[in-house]
């Protein structure tokens, strides 16, 4: 029995091993690794989607390559995990992937009860709803009866019983997996409405063949903030997270661009601005990181604004206002803690 | 202390020697083994669980699901019923789509393992290319082409092919006249009750009859006869209480009748068509598998060709049918867990799927959805494994 008893130590000695990776050490690891894994979507335009050569774009997929050019000094050094709506918090959880950027609402069950920790909001959304144009119909509160396409797994079926429920009226849902399951569904007519968060909406109508056959109705029916998440129960590697979300939202607050980052750290007279880049402080040190982490992500992906613009601002096919996510001092909500 | 050693060695080896002693041995460290591997993984769970302070608790089963599932056909389910509710929906909804796939399936296959064999050069030869497409295709690719084609060729409901101003195929369901029972329709049902009965009794007596002196009723035409008649009759007696309540195209949708619903239509046929080809196959094997020896032998003492086939080919095809039967019965239940691919609300849908994302209970979730699966396709293989006895070679 000499052979069981070692093979059974064997066993547990693995079992403990598997287990410790999923703990602490985030950061260790992906150093280690040289390579940062990002739960990203399966795809949505505008946010995060491979191009022909298969390299991911978009906005949550910049904000990955954030965090690796604070962790790695390479923004290219991301691996994206894709995931559906379903399988994204498994994923987190499991360790496949080391933070999620995945247009992800944040809610009480989900930091509670799914275990995870958010580190604010890169984007305040809220659910609304597109009808083809031919339908003539202005407001969500005419949809009593109507068929509505939903994707699975996402806060959005919660909002739309909540919602419809509230009003009295009724409605067939019709459950797709992904995103563009669902799309295919609302253009083949199975369903007459597509319900997602507004961003989703412009980003989904954005690859139609008519966008202008499309609207998307005045009512917001839910509080959409979304953000980054880690698993819990390492709080380093959170506080990376949080403050690499703050750093890009600080350098626009304060006019730090990727084209001018050099001279306002050679030029600058604002100590906040000298802290942010390293010049003056050891907050690098104090998270884990090398001095320059802030600096590196300004230089290689740019401030909160350029991330905007480039990906889904005005200018790009998904032409999406800053509206709330405006920084504060311009009427939004996007307002980031000091660097202190 | 020498001896005694070499004595213990050389009985550990005789031992090694010995092929029973061996047997066992192999055994017990192979229990051993894949005991110590399961408990790796339970502990492996039950660690990284604890790592990130999760609690493994069904609890939450009795909290609001909060979410909606349109297709419901047994229970009346709001958004406001709970998790547990949730998950019977999606337990019912296989349990149809399977029940119905079976069937559907089973009828389909023998269909296609008769053709396969025709002597009609023309039949045959199109069953095999049916058949050969079809089962050389992942299901999946199946569900999805039929849920693509109702979508995307049929008319959407204010467009739709209207059959008789009753009927109605649209992408969104073929709706048809639902009926409404009225006073004096449970007369009607009861009369139908007895008259299956009767119709037993007398199939009974007729087979009696047979044995004792040899002839033959016409059963299957008196039995038909028996539970029309007696229904029909009672129909009329009780003053026709029956109704129809007819579709009609209200708003965005149709309302009233009954709906077979795309997503339902698409995951059966596919489902069905795709397991049939399997069956009919195993149908095909089982038939040429009975010599023809015995085709002849039963011509030989005067019996016609269609008793032939009932009287002592298929008896004898079905022996060899039915356990590989049973696994096609297996795999189209298990199959039907792709539902979620075209949104049909299923097991997996629900309690597995949006259930399992809202309430972050990976490992319980899951545990309820392998044990359904577990109890649908043992009872599956207990039902035919009786079956299987029943018709297998009885030797006196």
């Amino acid at each position: 029995m000499k052979t069981t008893t070692s093979a059974t130590a064997g066993a547990i000695a693995l079992a403990l091993g598997l287990a410790g990776s999923a703990q602490a050490g985030t950061l260790e690891d992906v150093q280690a690794r040289g390579v940062l894994n990002c739960v990203v979507s399966t795809g949505v335009a505008g946010f995060a989607y491979p191009d022909d050569a298969g390299k991911w774009h978009g906005f949550d997929v910049d904000f990955c390559r954030a965090t690796a050019a604070a962790v790695l000094g390479d923004p290219e050094a991301i691996k994206a995990v894709t995931s559906t709506g379903k399988t994204r918090f498994t994923k987190l959880n499991a360790g496949e992937g080391d933070v999620l950027w995945r247009n992800t609402t944040i809610t009480f069950s989900r930091d509670v009860g799914v275990k995870l920790r958010f580190h604010g909001v890169n984007y305040y959304d809220g659910q609304g709803f597109m009808v083809p144009k031919s339908l003539g119909i202005s407001s969500a509160k005419e949809l009593d009866g109507a068929s509505v396409c939903i994707q699975t797994g996402t806060t959005t079926e919660l909002n739309l019983a909540d919602y419809f429920h509230s009003n009295g009226m009724k409605y067939e849902a019709v459950t797709i997996e992904t995103n563009n399951e669902a799309r295919q569904n609302y253009l083949a007519g199975r369903c007459d409405v597509y319900t997602t968060d507004a961003s989703g909406l412009a980003s989904t109508r954005s690859t139609f063949t008519d966008p202008e056959n499309h609207v998307v109705l005045p009512e917001i029916i839910s509080k959409e903030p979304l953000g980054p998440a880690t698993r819990h129960g390492d709080d380093q590697w959170s506080d990376i997270v949080t403050w690499v979300l703050n750093a890009t939202v600080t350098a626009e607050e304060k006019g730090v661009t990727s084209a001018n980052v050099d001279d306002m750290m050679a030029n600058s007279k604002d100590p906040e601005v000298l802290r942010l880049l390293g010049v003056e402080g050891n907050q690098g040190s104090e998270l884990g990181l090398s001095a320059d982490w802030a600096y590196n992500i300004i230089k290689s992906v740019g401030n909160y604004g350029e991330i905007f613009e480039r990906n889904i601002g005005v200018n790009t096919p998904i032409g999406l206002a800053r509206g709330l996510n405006a920084l504060w001092t311009d009427g939004g909500l996007q307002y980031s803690p000091p660097f202190r | 202390m020498a001896i005694a050693s070499v004595e213990n060695r050389s009985s550990i080896a005789s031992l090694w020697r010995n092929k029973e002693a061996r047997s066992v041995i192999v055994q017990i460290i192979t229990v051993t083994v894949v005991f110590a591997l399961v408990a790796l993984a339970l502990r492996n769970v039950a660690v990284n669980l604890e790592a990130i302070g999760k609690e493994f608790s069904f609890d939450f089963l009795t909290a609001p699901a909060a979410y909606d599932i349109t297709f419901s056909p047994f229970l009346d389910y709001t958004s406001r019923d709970t998790h547990l509710i949730a998950a019977a929906v999606g337990i019912l909804n296989t349990l149809l789509v399977a029940v119905c796939g079976i069937a559907f399936a089973t009828l389909l296959g023998f269909t296609m393992g008769v053709l396969r064999l025709s002597g009609n050069w023309l039949i045959s030869r199109m069953a095999y290319v049916f058949i050969e497409f079809t089962r050389n295709v992942p299901v999946l690719l199946h569900i999805l082409l039929v849920h693509g084609i109702v979508v995307t060729t049929l008319p959407a409901p204010r467009n739709a092919i209207g059959i008789g101003d009753t009927m109605f195929v649209s992408n969104r369901g073929f709706y048809v006249p639902a009926p409404v029972f009225e006073d004096g329709a449970g007369i009607v049902g009861a009369v139908l009750v007895i008259a299956i009965v009767a119709a037993m009794g007398f199939r009974r007596w007729a087979k009696r009859m047979q044995d004792e002196t040899g002839k033959i009723y016409p059963v299957f035409w008196i039995c038909t006869g028996i539970v029309a008649g007696a229904t029909a009759v009672a129909f009329l007696a009780a003053g026709m209480p029956l109704s129809w309540e007819v579709p009609a195209l209200k708003g965005f949708n149709f309302k009233g009748g009954m709906a077979l619903k795309p997503e339902f239509l698409a995951l059966w046929l596919a489902l069905s068509y795709y397991t049939s080809c399997f069956i009919a196959e195993i149908v095909r094997a089982g038939i040429l598998a009975v010599s023809h020896g015995q085709t002849e032998a039963a011509h030989a003492l005067g019996l016609r060709p269609n008793r032939t086939l009932q009287l002592v080919v298929i008896p004898q095809a079905l022996r060899i049918i039915v356990p590989p039967l049973v696994s096609q019965y297996l795999n189209l239940t298990k199959n039907s867990s792709l539902a979620i691919a075209i949104g049909y609300m299923d097991v997996v849908a629900t309690i597995g799927g949006i259930s399992l994302m809202q309430t972050g209970k990976e490992v319980e979730t899951m545990i309820i959805v392998l044990g359904v699966y577990l109890v649908f396709s043992l009872t599956i293989s207990a039902f035919m494994n009786w079956f299987n006895r029943s018709i297998r070679l009885k030797e006196r």
